[in-house]
């Protein structure tokens, strides 16, 4: 291996590209690093100055996060009988009783129901649209393709006023289906981009021979195009949970009672009892992880990329 | 099995007139090779009749039903593509039994796993069967692939150039076993070649492709004996038909323009003179380069020759053919 080998970086530049992905990696995990720390610190510690690096871990953000609580008089406090439970005597030692549940979890299950039904939804309506752009004739094609891209032109924020008054027309403000709906509208086009880019790619021989072998033309989609866009279908899903699950602004402007998701709904713990960083962090910890899970779970076709084919060209 | 009849049968993509009015009848149990460059419509015809493309007119009849407003799946038809297209996600047992698993056969698997084995041992791949598609060579691919089709029992196969990766020893295997099939089953075959052994060996009949339009149709030693063009007497024959300006031998008939003279039609030991250019030793037979004149020929003589480059040797023609200025053949006088 000469230093001047054409493949094989120099010993330097190794070293340079390890020192910039370090400091990028510490630079993308401090504030996850911060966010979960926070999380598991007592009210007092998570602000503490200078900042714990070492403390005593405790689940009290966690017991916020999911109850609401009073705090009673400490004579109030001492004339009750023990506490029932871990989560009572966690409330307790802050001083605190628990007066009922939170609405985190309902905020959050609104999030998975949302984030992931729109998912599903813009991969559905996304491959078979893609797949119809990919394989057949439609007129005006390309006009069409350049219509669904340019839904994605502007921010979709810009037109937040008119799908106010939409959705209030309608009754789909506050509701799931209606904030499914909008994310999937937004995805969409993300999603027949990409997919049709995917799609593309499988060479149209693998369904000619499935038609030949006795399948309709749906069949053969099912059991020969989609095995083949898995790695495509996996990371637009991706992409589109990521979207819908991160989103705030429409979140906060069309729910409030009913289908509030949790973006919106993490910041209001603030107010709480006072400023309770360690709820928040809590909140925010549980919700960066059905993501975390999700790409873990489709890392696998990422991964494996591009099938290579059996057609010979 | 079933006569497949194809009639004024026209298809263009674009300007390319790829089919021009071609009418055909493939016998049932008939065995019918395709022959013809690139570009002549052979695998146009093909996809025509699997359902893969529709006609711009004209009919495709299967045992005397137009089948044009059929599925491909309906038409009962099993195609080799020139391509392999194994289903790549899918082993090669799963590629076998596809067709077996489809809606339209839905065999029980025990069955479908019966026949997989007996179409892998036939194609010699009994060891490849739970390989992943993709991780076999291109021979093997082609065999999975002529596996896909045979484990059906279909109104007709239809092959394009399926043994056309193979080395030369499976190729003349699976010749003879395409053509055993043939025989047991009493299948009809449409089989696209280049191959001018297969040709000869499998085909009942030969259909000739020029640009879109069928030429000749007739039985292999028609197609070689009795070609009606010098196009389709240059399809077939080994070492290729030396065509020569008519005028280069004595006789030729008034209108003719060209000769056409194969290895057998050359009578050596009498004639004109010709100079040996080149011997070249093929094993079973010998091949000479002669120069008669400003022309070059090619024929054949017996492997142990005792011929070297230099020589001169008599030859006069035999039987041979004559074209006239367009290439058609005309009527021979005898010589």
């Amino acid at each position: 291996m000469s230093a001047y080998s054409v493949t094989e970086p120099s010993k330097t530049s190794k070293w340079a590209a390890a020192l910039l992905v370090t400091l990028y990696t510490v630079i993308t995990l401090l504030p996850l690093v911060w966010i979960i720390s926070t999380s598991f610190k007592t009210g007092p510690d998570s602000i503490s100055y200078p900042p714990k690096v070492f403390f005593d871990p405790t689940v009290e953000g966690y017991v916020n996060l999911f109850t609401t609580r009073t705090r009673p008089a400490v004579s109030e406090l001492e004339a009750l009988p023990p506490p029932e439970g871990l989560m009572e005597e966690i409330a307790r030692r802050q001083g605190t009783i628990i007066t009922g549940p939170s609405r985190f979890g309902e905020r959050f299950m609104n999030s998975v129901i949302i984030g992931f039904g729109s998912t599903a939804l813009s991969i559905i309506l996304g491959t078979l649209a893609a797949y119809a752009f990919s394989r057949f004739k439609v007129p005006l094609k390309d006009d069409l393709l350049f219509f669904i891209l340019s839904t994605r032109m502007m921010p979709p924020i810009a037109v937040a006023i008119p799908i106010y008054l939409m959705y209030r027309e309608l009754g789909l403000s506050d509701t799931h289906l209606g904030m499914i709906l909008l994310y999937t509208a937004v995805n969409i086009s993300l999603a027949v981009w990409l997919l049709k880019g995917f799609i593309d790619e499988i060479p149209r021989e693998y369904e000619e021979a499935a038609l030949i072998d006795g399948y309709t033309r749906f069949q053969a989609f099912r059991k020969v195009v989609l095995p083949q866009a898995a790695t495509g279908i996996a990371s637009t899903a991706i992409f589109c949970l990521i979207f819908a699950w991160n989103e705030y602004a429409f979140a906060v402007l069309l729910t409030s009672g009913n289908a509030q998701t949790a973006p919106p709904f993490i910041p209001t713990i603030i107010g709480v009892g006072g400023q309770d960083w360690p709820a928040v962090a809590a909140g925010a910890t549980l919700f960066l992880l059905p993501v975390m899970i999700f790409t873990i779970l489709l890392r696998k076709h990422l991964l494996r990329g591009i099938t290579f084919g059996a057609v010979r060209k | 099995m079933a006569e497949v009849t194809l009639s004024h049968l026209s298809k263009s993509f674009g300007a390319t007139k790829a089919l021009q009015d071609v009418t055909m009848t493939i016998p049932s149990g008939a065995f019918v090779v395709l022959l013809g460059p690139t570009g002549a419509g052979k695998t146009t015809t093909l996809r025509l009749i699997a359902g893969l493309d529709k006609p711009d007119s004209g009919d495709v009849r299967i045992a005397g039903t137009s089948v044009l407003q059929d599925t491909p799946a309906q038409r009962d038809v099993a195609m080799v593509f020139q391509q392999y297209s194994l289903y790549p996600h899918l082993t090669v047992r799963d590629n076998l039994a596809f067709p077996l698993r489809s809606p339209m056969i839905a065999m029980p698997e025990a069955q479908i796993a019966r026949r997989v084995a007996e179409v892998a041992e036939v194609l010699r791949i009994p060891h490849k069967l739970d390989n992943k598609a993709t991780a076999l060579s291109g021979g093997e691919m082609q065999r999975v692939s002529i596996g896909r089709a045979l484990v059906r029992n279909p109104r007709i196969y239809l092959m394009d150039e399926p043994l056309s990766s193979l080395d030369a020893k499976l190729r003349a295997d699976l010749r003879i076993e395409l053509k055993r099939i043939h025989h047991d089953l009493a299948a009809t075959f449409l089989y696209v070649t280049h191959d001018q052994i297969e040709a000869m060996t499998m085909a009942t009949h030969v259909g000739v492709l020029d640009h879109g339009k069928l030429v000749q149709f007739g039985t292999p030693r028609e197609i070689y004996e009795n070609p009606v063009s010098t196009y389709v007497a240059s399809r077939l024959g080994q070492p290729h038909i030396n065509l020569l300006p008519a005028q280069a031998f004595p006789g030729a008939p008034a209108n003719a323009a060209q000769i056409g003279l194969r290895p057998e039609h050359i009578h050596v030991g009498e004639g004109q003179p010709a100079t040996i250019q080149r011997v070249e030793h093929l094993g079973d037979q010998t091949r000479l380069h002669l120069s008669l004149g400003p022309h070059s020929l090619i024929t054949l003589t017996e492997p142990h020759t005792l011929l070297k480059p230099g020589q001169t040797l008599n030859i006069r023609p035999q039987n041979p053919l004559w074209f006239d200025a367009q290439g058609n053949r005309i009527p021979s006088p005898r010589i």
